[in-house]
């Protein structure tokens, strides 16, 4: 099978499933809140991870870990007492189901026909808090975060950046005033994220219990998980450049074989990692089930399945029926040349199979 | 000396059976919600291990996965259908701060809830105390609950993979506690009804891509045979009357106690000092909860009880793999700390 849905989750790196069997073995195991011995050795691992994803992060603020993104986002936006929201209409149903709930009467800033928030759009007097993501999960645009943080900070607003798509290959948002990120995203683990948060910021928890993570979030930590998550962290520091190289050249080649694709999103304000292409009449449900043997999706994995076209595409002004054609084709440092070749190849097979098109 | 980890209700170690699920899990790393193949295989081994769960615990209603039993503890406190009505005092941190006004339904010397108020609500008690080990009442207790159409919330942290789950509406528990790792747990819900939906993965109850490899881990470590019970309830037995004759005492010593945790006094030494001691001398022992350790606060728990003693109190939990060496190792070291 070839993998191209690197939005959806990524590869395990081996250097992080390699981390985390230490704490898995025999000896390795520890509450790294219990005060002896090995938990204090439980608990250096936790804080070497914390140290290596704080690398992938702004300067000035505390690494909080929790379950992943989704409890991320929960905690920053119902922990921070905001009343009045403001979202951008192309956000992760994380937030923009967290936002509705918190604020029946959330602002929804609107994207261009790019996929991208204008900095200059007016923040409604008395929001609270304002979430755009750095890079979008459905179509990879990146968002002018540092100016929609001043924006935001102008306007009286905290700003939250879901970073999990950008994470690891993009310098970090450094104007936010709390950043969630995921692991499974760059190579780490499923179950465990983090919450950065900016020093001085308060936060009410959504998690009691024993008082973790400075009582912002209870529950036993994971040495096993942390230090995956660390390790997955240090790799995205230590091959950044390489990894980002090898992403622009499997870009080149993606738009090559689907040239004859309309492209969803701006092609220069994105992460080169997401080719969301569409293709007048096609049928997106055929398509996958006639092409087993490639990875790839139609949205975000979570709505997929759904039946409902993409709340993205529309907020790009695309119509049900043109949304409904759409593909998503995510690839990184595991893909090789050769999987998109043979991807393309199968794909173009399938299509053609549709007839008319 | 080898050292000797007496703390087995902080963290037991990861069973090997779960260390191999764990590891299968690692390979079938697609997202469980992506329709394609991959995703699809991920998904089938996610619904298998919600089976596993729920055949290896009894349990007939429905599995919510969660990050650990604090976080089925908050989705249950804060989205349960029913007001809280009532709950222990001897309670976990990750229920009493949901509580606020609720009623605090009170314990005797010993450590047993005692009914008494409305239990009309959610009312919310442990099968087991993770400090003192006392087996709660639960299934009469459900009873009460029912009579006044309210639903029962246990939170079976350290019960759950041990003993038998109680006859409740709602039960909380937790991977690392029997054998499967940390990061993962659950939420038992005898009925969908009882709680609000929040969106997302777990049939909309739990929103975040799911652990599939924690899942897998937990139910490999639940299906672990449990007969290594009937040899912790011997080597208890033999620490309580090692305890005993050095002039120690036995916290919750007639009532109904799990054989894997014991609370036991050190007269005129404090609890703080006995675990500086043990510590050198490579044991691993707890005053009360890993969460609390360290704060100087008296156990709750035991102040519930009106156990005068609290602050020379410390809690020793015996797992799979403890020896009866270590046992004896551990009443030589206490003798030799009490002085």
């Amino acid at each position: 099978m070839i993998y191209l849905d690197y939005q959806a989750t990524t590869p395990l790196a081996p250097e992080a499933r390699e981390a985390m069997l230490r704490w898995l073995s025999e000896d390795g195991f520890a509450n790294p809140h219990s005060p002896h011995r090995p938990g204090r050795a439980a608990a250096a691992a936790v804080e070497l991870a914390r140290e290596q994803v704080a690398g992938l992060l702004p300067p000035g603020g505390q690494v909080i870990f929790t379950s992943g993104a989704t409890e991320a986002l929960n905690l920053a936006i119902l922990g921070c007492g905001a009343k009045r929201l403001a979202v951008s209409a192309v956000e992760h149903a994380a937030v923009l189901d967290t936002a509705r709930f918190a604020d029946p009467d959330c602002a929804v800033l609107p994207v261009s026909s790019a996929g991208l928030v204008d900095p200059s759009t007016p923040i409604p007097a008395g929001t609270g808090l304002v979430a755009v993501m750095q890079v979008n999960n459905e179509i990879g645009t990146i968002q002018p975060v540092e100016g929609l943080a001043e924006a935001a900070h102008a306007a009286g607003a905290l700003f939250l950046c879901d970073a999990v798509q950008g994470a690891g290959k993009l310098t970090p948002p450094a104007s936010a005033d709390m950043i969630a990120i995921s692991a499974h995203k760059l190579h780490g683990p499923k179950g465990i994220g983090a919450l950065w948060v900016r020093d001085g910021l308060e936060l009410a928890p959504l998690i009691h219990g024993g008082g973790q993570e400075h009582g912002l979030r209870s529950g036993t930590l994971s040495p096993a998980l942390c230090a995956g998550f660390g390790a997955a962290a240090a790799l995205c520091t230590s091959l950044r450049e390489s990894d980002g190289r090898h992403v622009e050249n499997l870009w080149d080649q993606a738009r090559a074989l689907f040239a004859d694709w309309t492209l969803n999103g701006s092609a220069d304000q994105r992460w080169h990692g997401n080719l969301n292409l569409r293709r007048e009449g096609l049928d997106v449900a055929r398509l996958m089930s006639d092409c087993r043997t490639v990875a790839f999706s139609a949205g975000s994995a979570c709505a997929s399945g759904s039946g409902r076209p993409s709340h993205v595409l529309r907020a790009l002004g695309l119509s049900d029926r043109e949304a409904k054609t759409a593909i998503r084709i995510g690839f990184g440092r595991y893909t090789r040349a050769g999987d998109l070749e043979r991807a393309a190849a199968a794909i173009h097979a399938a299509v053609g199979a549709q007839g008319a098109l | 000396m080898p050292p000797i980890y007496l703390d087995h209700a902080a963290t037991t170690p990861l069973l090997p059976a779960a260390r191999e699920a764990m590891l299968e899990g690692f390979a079938l790393w697609a997202n469980p919600s992506s329709p394609h193949k991959a995703g699809r295989a991920a998904r089938a081994a996610l619904e298998a291990a919600r089976g596993r769960v729920k055949a290896a615990l009894g349990w007939q209603g429905e599995v919510i996965f969660t990050s650990g039993a604090s976080e089925a503890l908050a989705v249950a406190m804060t989205r349960c259908v029913q007001p809280i009505a009532a709950v222990s005092a001897v309670e976990h941190e990750a229920v009493l701060r949901w509580t606020g006004d609720a009623a605090r339904l009170p314990v005797d010397g010993e450590g047993r809830v005692l009914t008494e108020g409305s239990l009309a609500g959610l009312v919310a008690v442990q099968q087991v105390n993770n400090e003192t080990g006392v087996i709660q009442p639960l299934d009469e207790l459900a009873e009460a609950v029912r009579a006044t159409g309210g639903l029962l919330l246990a939170d079976c942290a350290q019960s759950a993979g041990k003993i038998a789950l109680p006859a409740a509406d709602m039960v909380a528990v937790s991977a690392h506690k029997f054998g499967g790792p940390i990061g993962v747990g659950a939420l038992l819900v005898r009925d969908w009804a009882m709680l609000k939906p929040t969106g997302g993965q777990e049939r909309g109850y739990r929103g975040g891509t799911e652990n599939l490899p924690g899942a897998l881990a937990m139910a490999a470590a639940l299906e672990a045979p449990r007969d290594w019970l009937e040899a912790a309830a011997r080597l208890r037995q033999r620490l309580d009357d090692g305890i005993l004759a050095a002039g120690g005492e036995i916290i919750a010593q007639n009532a109904l106690r799990l054989p894997t945790i014991a609370g036991y006094r050190m007269p005129g030494r404090s609890a703080n000092a006995q675990l500086i001691r043990f510590d050198g001398m490579g044991i691993a022992v707890s005053a009360g909860s890993a969460c609390s350790s360290g704060s100087l606060k008296a156990s709750p728990v035991l102040t519930a009880m009106g156990y005068p003693h609290a602050g020379e109190v410390i809690r020793v939990s015996i797992g799979r793999e403890t020896m009866e060496s270590e046992i004896d190792a551990f009443l030589s070291a206490w003798r030799e700390i009490r002085g």
